[in-house]
């Protein structure tokens, strides 16, 4: 018999579930919660975040993790509004290419030092997260991006709407991250390259055995992961405005938190776009919901934490139990037959 | 030939050779660069980063990865601050911080080793967790004017040019050395961090070290966190954020590998002499706070690529030199690198 519901999901009612309850706990502290001006203060927060947690979900797939995305979207957002304050005139596909190849060749050097270079993830992200932030610093001389300089185009991106409904509407950049979730999640589902990215990261020496290389598909999921915070480090730009040398740093945190909580296992083989879209989610509402309570905001980092712990502990303990309870009430009628026919 | 070329394979002997040429660059860079007063100041400036380094090196050669150290010292320093700034007094912060450090530690070894979670992710929650309780406490004040009893522990001279944290982080390291190379506790670390499945079968208690390395590692940080306070005299939700890159770095230089099992603290020593000179040197001619943090980033990298590719290199050659080897045995050797 083939069963409908699977693990994953379970876990993502139960992350729905909680993060209507966060939102009803919210609401009830804050006055004006339910407004449409809310859920697009917090949507376009999700944006960016869940843009990011795509790329970071590939690579935590592949049983890797990449630290250095929030020094890229830093980079790439300082990189284009650097070129745009210089030339307001660039076009917005050439500055879209622009981002999101400078992205996609830190993400390659990534790839290429875990893939060919066998240095763990940690280590080669770790470092990368520095030298780029270093890069960074060294290529803007400590100057500012100034949102007065922008072309009018980048500072009107985070208003435009894209679809409304009564008095909530879909901006420009939540819709971006929505496409992104969507394609992604066609790619991991419907084609080979996204289920072989699943056999690495669930049993990487069957995967070997099989005759899936690893190497290069680790390399095209740092590099994916590399080019989508590229696009993040744009939409960073198009609604922040001003980006110094610190912007986005600490992102990678709230990212990998994100894909974590969403229920991508960290190690590996785990895990759906949608997931960690819902992970953003509740990162995104926590986030601003504590800074509309003023006093509490400093709260925001010590519940992050703690929800990421209890997001992997309940994978561990209650998933891995649900999934025995199931696959031992599979075995049992096929061990019966077999009794009988013997 | 019967002389022993061995020596020159080890990773300790590259240190040496690393560490002479970067005295040999700051010595032309400043004549003054070996006197005992600049010698004190490179251990003074990082002395934090270098007593949890001993802590982090037991972590990494146990298998598992602490990068909620920097998060616990900051947590440990707030504490201090806290407690003096509500009226009570600095010892009881220290005493305090040194228990929460000690908790910190025990609920990560906790995670670690009975709920088997990763380390990696334990810890990444501890790290923001952790400062997340840091900024509770302090949000966003700054806490200085601390008792000069307890200031002079960071900053007054013991002997000398040396302060009396130097003497701390040398007793600490004879401590870890003979801890780590002639005890029982000590082999344990290196069996798990080798074969955590075969060391289960011999009978080593394997969560109850894993748990035990992690309560070390938070008081130690702990330890660390209140010696910055007493250094820098003054403390921000926000101190020493960042540090375990730094710290990472030493230990992973020092040839102890990110798989766990392998690495000693004579290695460890060497290379937090070669980062501290290092850093000092580009201090001397320099380059800036990023930048050098870039070039931590870069040891990081080669200090885990640079022995991949002499492994391979090797393989290579032992398979052009034995030519009469049956090649089953190249193509274990080779799966095991894998």
């Amino acid at each position: 018999m083939k069963r409908f519901i699977q693990v994953h999901h379970l876990r993502e009612a139960s992350l729905l579930l909680v993060i209507l309850v966060v939102v009803f706990v919210f609401g009830n502290q804050i006055e004006n919660y339910f407004t449409a001006s809310t859920f697009t203060r917090i949507s376009s927060t999700v944006a960016i975040i869940a843009v990011v947690a795509v790329g970071q979900t590939l690579v935590i797939l592949t049983r890797n993790v990449d630290l250095s995305v929030g020094s890229i979207v830093g980079f790439t957002a300082y990189f284009v509004g650097h070129e745009l304050n210089q030339n307001q005139e660039i076009s917005p596909a050439l500055i879209l290419l622009m981002a999101i190849s400078l992205g996609a060749a830190m993400g390659l050097v990534n790839g290429l030092l875990v893939a060919y270079g066998r240095v763990p993830a940690i280590v080669v992200t770790l470092g990368t997260m520095a030298i780029y932030r270093g890069i960074f610093v060294e290529y803007s001389n400590s100057e500012s991006v100034v949102t007065a300089r922008l072309p009018d185009w980048v500072k009107d991106l985070p208003r435009e709407s894209v679809l409304q409904v009564g008095e909530l509407e879909l901006r420009a950049l939540p819709a971006i991250a929505i496409a992104m979730v969507i394609l992604f999640n066609l790619l991991l589902v419907y084609t080979h390259w996204g289920r072989r990215l699943y056999a690495i990261g669930s049993n990487p020496e069957a995967a070997e055995l099989a005759g899936i290389s690893s190497q290069r598909r680790v390399a095209v999921a740092f590099t994916l992961s590399g080019a989508l915070a590229g696009l993040g480090g744009f939409m960073y730009l198009a609604r922040i405005g001003t980006i110094t040398v610190v912007a986005a740093q600490g992102l990678e945190l709230q990212v990998v938190a994100a894909a974590v909580v969403g229920g991508v296992s960290i190690l590996g083989g785990t895990g759906t776009m949608f997931g960690a879209l819902l992970g953003a989610c509740l990162i995104g509402i926590i986030e601003q919901s504590l800074i509309r309570m003023n006093i509490n905001e400093f709260w925001k980092d010590a519940i992050l934490g703690l929800s990421i712990l209890l997001a992997v502990a309940t994978d561990s303990v209650i998933v891995s139990s649900v999934q025995n309870w199931w696959s031992r009430t599979v075995v049992r009628p096929i061990n019966t037959t077999s009794e009988k026919t013997a | 030939m019967t002389m022993n070329w061995g020596f020159l394979r080890r990773w300790e002997t590259l240190l040496v050779v690393i560490l002479l040429l970067v005295l040999a660059l700051n010595l032309q860079l400043s004549s003054h660069f070996l006197d005992a007063g600049n010698i004190a100041n490179i251990f003074y400036l990082s002395i934090e980063k270098a007593i949890v380094v001993l802590a982090m090196a037991f972590i990494i050669i146990n298998g598992e990865i602490d990068l909620s150290v920097a998060s616990v010292m900051g947590l440990s320093a707030t504490i201090v601050a806290a407690i003096y700034e509500d009226g009570g007094s600095v010892t009881e912060g220290i005493l305090l911080a040194l228990f929460v450090g000690l908790l910190c530690g025990a609920a990560n070894g906790f995670f670690v080793a009975y709920a088997n979670l990763p380390s990696l992710v334990v810890t990444l929650a501890g790290l923001i967790g952790y400062r997340g309780i840091a900024r509770i406490l302090l949000e966003d004040r700054s806490v200085g004017d601390y008792p000069s009893a307890f200031t002079d522990m960071g900053q007054g001279n013991f002997l000398g040019d040396f302060q009396a944290t130097f003497f701390m982080l040398l007793g600490l390291f004879v401590l870890f050395f003979i801890v780590l190379h002639f005890s029982a506790f000590g082999r344990y670390i290196y069996v798990i961090g080798n074969n955590k499945a075969a060391a289960e079968f011999a009978g080593v208690p394997v969560k109850r070290v894993k748990v035990a390395l992690f309560m070390i590692s938070g008081f130690i940080s702990a330890f660390a966190g209140i010696l910055y306070a007493a250094r820098l005299g003054n403390v921000r939700a926000n101190a020493a954020e960042g540090f375990e890159l730094d710290i990472i770095t030493i230990v992973l230089l020092g040839g102890v590998s990110i798989f766990g099992g392998k690495g000693t603290l004579a290695g460890v020593g060497l290379s937090l002499l070669v980062v501290l000179c290092l850093r000092n040197g580009m201090s001397l001619s320099h380059v800036d706070g990023n930048t050098q943090t870039s070039i931590v980033g870069v040891l990081l990298i080669l200090s885990v690529l640079i022995p991949n590719w002499l492994q391979k290199f090797q393989i290579i050659w032992e398979r052009r030199t034995r030519q009469e080897g049956s090649p089953s045995l190249v193509n274990r050797k080779e799966h095991s690198l894998n």
